[in-house]
């Protein structure tokens, strides 16, 4: 179904003043899917954006999108992107609407047309009694509808957005992530970084792990917890007991595990039979749950991705 | 330095308009307190200080002052645009970044932005010269070429001032700005006082100021005392924009695109 791809990395590089941000990652997204740059702070994943929507210099490799290199039409690709930058650039001197109008002018969009589909934005997210205010008078919520809103007034081919959830309420993020659901039914690309592993669970159709300016892994997310995880993990308090001597009893009853402080994670075949078998060691701290991505993420870095 | 950086015109227009749309809401406060200073150093030193200055240049003092107070209003309007104005706009605002996502380009933002202080600068300076035309202290038809040149100089300081932001990128240097290089040419390119009588090298520091020959342009052009000679001082003004103006868009571009 997603075969032709809208955006193609090759061998991305990106240093600024010696430091390298992003160090050699290859991946494609293409057209109608959600692509999510899930990853902690500091991974590469802004950067990587920055670079799509040609507003850093790709210091080495190769961006095309649609069909575009970045170093040779930047203007021409940025005509039919939308972007929601991670912070919040919306013009605090102009009125809701305003902010629409003024950004349809640098698209070349005619003022009846502009406010048309301005109107049309402002239904769409549910601000449009809000139109003729500031934008100091909307809550963080709704300055990031505006500003997604905003990202679409081209009706662009792409949308993308940096950590477009960080610093909401949880009602303000599920609120944002209904309304991008919404977008992606409606045929729109998504291309989003993030480092909330649940926002990538809801969102994205497929995703990398970008780690120290690399690509770990990519996949569906529920390929990657298929393969890295399993279905289920058991999650042992392990106190003063021996990480080793635990999964030496149970060693037939996991596919594989993990040591992270004074917690064990395994990975096993069947959880009940695992819980069991625990229960028998008299391991009380135990909790069977689902794979997440979270557990690929720990797997894979061996730190979760609030502490790095 | 001077290689041509990407810009295109529609573009720059629509950085403009997006001031413009912002100015439009409080403009009526904005001219209002831009008036006030260069009326009370009319007040002061044209009647107060005039009083005892029989003439100045074969002039009464307040007629030899008036015009230069056009132009330093003029010169004021474009700097604080292009300090203060332009690196809220940058960097706590982030309205530059939000442009430059969009087809424009961080040089379209910036000569965008000049613009807008060069036009403030004709907006302001032309206010004063309305000001001084009913005070009676604008002798000639002349006079009607001022506002062109208020533009020119206006475009000359909005580059120098964009071109600081882009070599001391930071609020407080701005302060320096004003205190070692405007207030200097507000005092020194003879406003207040001719500047012949100086021993040469101050003469020839002046010659290096912007606002000194546009001081002696539209000077000569209120009171309709006009000669070809005043095109040597135009020609200035035209060359140090066309120096100053590719040097700020190529700091700036360094600044802002990384």
């Amino acid at each position: 179904m997603h075969t032709e791809p809208v955006i193609e990395a090759c061998d991305l590089v990106k240093q600024y003043k010696g430091i390298t941000a992003v160090a050699g990652v290859d991946f494609q997204v293409c057209r109608g899917e959600c692509f999510g740059l899930l990853g902690p702070n500091g991974a590469g994943k802004s950067s990587t954006v920055k670079m799509i929507y040609c507003f850093s210099p790709v210091t080495g490799g190769t961006i095309k999108v649609l069909g575009m290199d970045v170093r040779e039409q930047p203007r021409q690709i940025k005509a039919r992107l939308g972007v929601v930058a991670q912070e919040n650039n919306l013009d605090p001197e102009l009125t809701v609407m305003q902010n629409l109008l003024s950004y349809a002018g640098f698209y070349g969009i005619p003022p009846d047309a502009a406010r048309q589909r301005a109107q049309e934005l402002l239904n769409f997210f549910e601000l449009a009694d809000r139109a003729g205010q500031k934008v100091d008078t909307l809550s963080g919520g709704m300055k990031r509808k505006l500003t997604i809103a905003r990202g679409l007034i081209n009706n662009p081919d792409i949308l993308i957005l940096d950590e477009p959830t960080t610093g909401l309420d949880p009602q303000a993020r599920h609120m944002v992530w209904q309304r991008l659901n919404n977008l992606r039914d409606r045929g729109v690309t998504l291309l989003l970084t993030t480092h909330y592993l649940d926002e990538a669970h809801q969102l994205c159709d497929r995703l990398v792990i970008m780690y120290g300016g690399k690509i770990l892994e990519q996949g569906t997310p529920h390929e990657l917890v298929a393969k890295h995880i399993g279905s289920e993990v058991v999650e042992v308090g392990r106190g003063s007991a021996e990480a080793g001597s635990i999964i030496g009893q149970v060693a037939q009853l996991i596919r594989g595990h993990l040591v992270v402080g004074d917690i064990l994670y395994l990975y096993p075949v069947d959880g009940r039979e695992l819980m069991r078998e625990l229960g028998r060691l008299r391991l009380t701290r135990l909790s069977l749950r689902p794979g997440t991505l979270e557990d690929v993420f720990l797997k894979l870095t061996g730190k979760g991705l609030g502490e790095v | 330095m001077f290689r041509l950086v990407d810009i295109a015109p529609p573009l720059v227009w629509q950085v403009f308009r997006r001031n413009f749309t912002v100015y439009r809401r409080t403009w009526m406060v904005s001219m209002s307190f831009n008036f006030i200073e260069p009326l009370l150093y009319l007040a002061a030193m044209g009647i107060g200080l005039g009083g005892y200055v029989s003439s100045m240049e074969g002039m009464p003092y307040l007629n030899f002052l008036a015009p230069g107070l056009t132009v330093s209003s003029a010169m004021f309007a474009a700097a604080y645009e292009c300090t203060y104005g332009s690196y809220v706009r940058m960097e706590y605002q982030k309205i530059y970044d939000a442009i430059i996502a969009t087809p424009a380009s961080a040089g379209d933002v910036v000569l965008g932005d000049m613009l807008w202080g060069s036009f403030k600068s004709l907006l302001y300076g032309s206010v004063i010269l309305l000001v001084i035309l009913v005070l009676g202290l604008v002798q000639s038809p002349w006079a009607l070429l001022v506002p062109p040149v208020l533009w020119l100089a206006g475009l000359t300081f909005a580059a120098m001032s964009m071109a600081w932001i882009g070599l001391v990128p930071n609020i407080d240097s701005f302060n320096y700005y004003f205190s070692l290089i405007v207030t200097p040419l507000f005092l020194l390119s003879g406003i207040f006082f001719p500047l012949t009588g100086l021993a040469a090298p101050v003469l020839a520091i002046a010659w290096f100021s912007p606002l000194y020959h546009a001081v002696q342009v539209v000077r000569s052009l209120v009171n309709g005392n006009v000669s070809p000679a005043l095109w040597g001082d135009v020609l200035w003004l035209a060359v140090a924009t066309l120096v100053l103006v590719p040097l700020a868009l190529r700091l700036m571009h360094k600044l802002l695109v990384k």
